[in-house]
């Protein structure tokens, strides 16, 4: 029978699968594999690289666990991180940006999320205030970050394919980023 | 900061940076609370730029399934409870990029430990030898290619670095050491040696492993050789 790890931090998790409880494994997985899978798609734009970013990067998370340090960051920004950077090692590899990474995915309703209508409803609320701050982007910066982290492009890819000089992708990318930190961590009411 | 170092960490965030300018944050990051304060509160916002793709499909059942029985295969990196207190401060954990990881961390191995230290005679060389190991192992697209012959695993990293796990394998003869070597085409180039013995013999590989490589692993005279004497005991799907 599995543990109930309900009362458990996401770090409290990682901590357990550092010692090697795959159920605490099992839980992150609950917790963070539907945003996980869901940034893996927008980048590799097909289910089964989806999959596979997700589990390389579950699994490089179920190996250095023992190296988080919850002072640099949370622990499910960590495990997305590692999903990430699989996932554009994958499209950057396998050339495979087939669609415009600008467009907004069909649907985007979380009536089907998995798990309890409370963390669907906040899934969608995260979802829809991380989206409100991009569209608060002046356009030349929000392109310039959701190309890279959607479309996972380099900032000399981008500067190729959209014609512009490196230096400015990099001061733009800077200026977006830190404007979306900006909005982010304004007070809800202020969005 | 500078300019350039605070744009160098924003791009790092969002993944946007080749091998190089990664390296060159990483080494920035070891030497910088204020660049490591940046990196923590851009990559928050990185990962809150992920939660706004949540609600697309969602993934198959097997992958967590898949996910849970991957990691009852793989083995996991131990950070030893004595950490050096200066180079605690360095740790660079968050964006499991290997190589910051494997650079800043004194890393223990666990299960391994034990055969680790046996048959390696110095500190130094030990650390190196784990360094190795954990920057491999905590690779996000490490490649693992099971062996034949007997039971164990090749785990390369995308640089080509790889390690060799052998299980089970007896110690070797008085007088005799395993050795491994990677080949490719007709060229057998010696790639490290080591005792066996029984559990897990975990070794990193002197040579670089790429597409179309073989390891192999003979019994050699315990100086080690140049080119193998014997017919292999191990080999590697081919890579």
């Amino acid at each position: 029978m599995r543990r109930s790890f309900a009362h458990l931090s996401d770090e409290a998790l990682v901590a357990l699968v550092a010692r090697g409880q795959e159920d605490a494994l099992a839980e992150l997985y609950d917790r963070i594999g539907r945003i996980a899978y869901g940034i893996a798609l927008r980048i590799v734009r097909d289910d089964r690289l989806a999959e596979d970013a997700v589990q390389d990067g579950f699994l490089s998370a179920w190996r250095t666990a023992a190296t988080f340090n919850p002072e640099r960051a949370k622990a499910s920004t960590w495990v997305i991180t590692l999903v990430h950077r699989r996932a554009v090692d994958l499209v950057r590899r396998e050339q495979r940006r087939r669609a415009d990474p600008l467009d907004d995915e069909a649907g985007a309703s979380v009536a089907d999320a998995a798990g309890s209508a409370e963390e669907q409803a906040w899934l969608g609320f995260e979802r829809d205030r991380v989206q409100r701050a991009l569209a608060e982007l002046p356009d030349p910066q929000r392109e310039a970050i959701e190309l890279a982290y959607y479309g996972g492009f380099s900032q000399a890819e981008l500067a190729e394919r959209l014609g512009l000089p490196l230096g400015t992708i990099k001061s733009r990318m800077f200026a977006g980023l830190a404007r979306l930190r900006e909005l982010l961590d304004e007070p809800l009411e202020a969005l | 900061m500078d300019t350039e170092s605070h744009e160098l960490i924003a791009a790092y965030a969002l993944d946007a940076l080749d091998d190089d300018d990664r390296r060159r944050v990483e080494e920035l990051l070891e030497v910088s609370a204020e660049a490591r304060e940046e990196l923590r509160s851009f990559v928050e916002v990185s990962a809150a730029m992920a939660m706004a793709t949540v609600g697309d499909s969602a993934p198959s059942a097997g992958l967590r399934d898949r996910i849970l029985a991957g990691a009852k295969a793989e083995p996991q990196v131990v950070v030893p409870f004595e950490r050096p207190a200066t180079r605690r401060v360095r740790l660079v954990p968050v964006l499991g990029a290997a190589t910051a990881i494997a650079a800043t961390i004194a890393l223990g191995l666990g299960l391994w430990a034990t055969s680790l230290r046996s048959d390696l005679s110095t500190t130094r060389d030990a650390l190196a030898h784990e360094r190795t190991v954990g920057s491999v192992l905590a690779d996000p697209s490490a490649r693992t290619i099971n062996l034949e012959k007997t039971e164990g695993k090749l785990v390369v990293d995308g640089a080509g670095t790889a390690v060799l796990i052998v299980e089970n394998i007896e110690l070797a003869p008085a007088g005799k050491v395993y050795e491994a070597w990677v080949i490719d085409g007709d060229i057998a180039k010696p790639a490290g040696l080591f005792p066996g013995g029984s559990g897990r013999s975990v070794v990193p590989l002197a040579q670089r492993v790429t597409t179309g490589s073989l390891v192999a692993v003979t019994i050699e005279d315990a100086a080690g050789a140049t080119q193998p004497t014997s017919s292999p005991i191990v080999t590697s799907s081919p890579a």
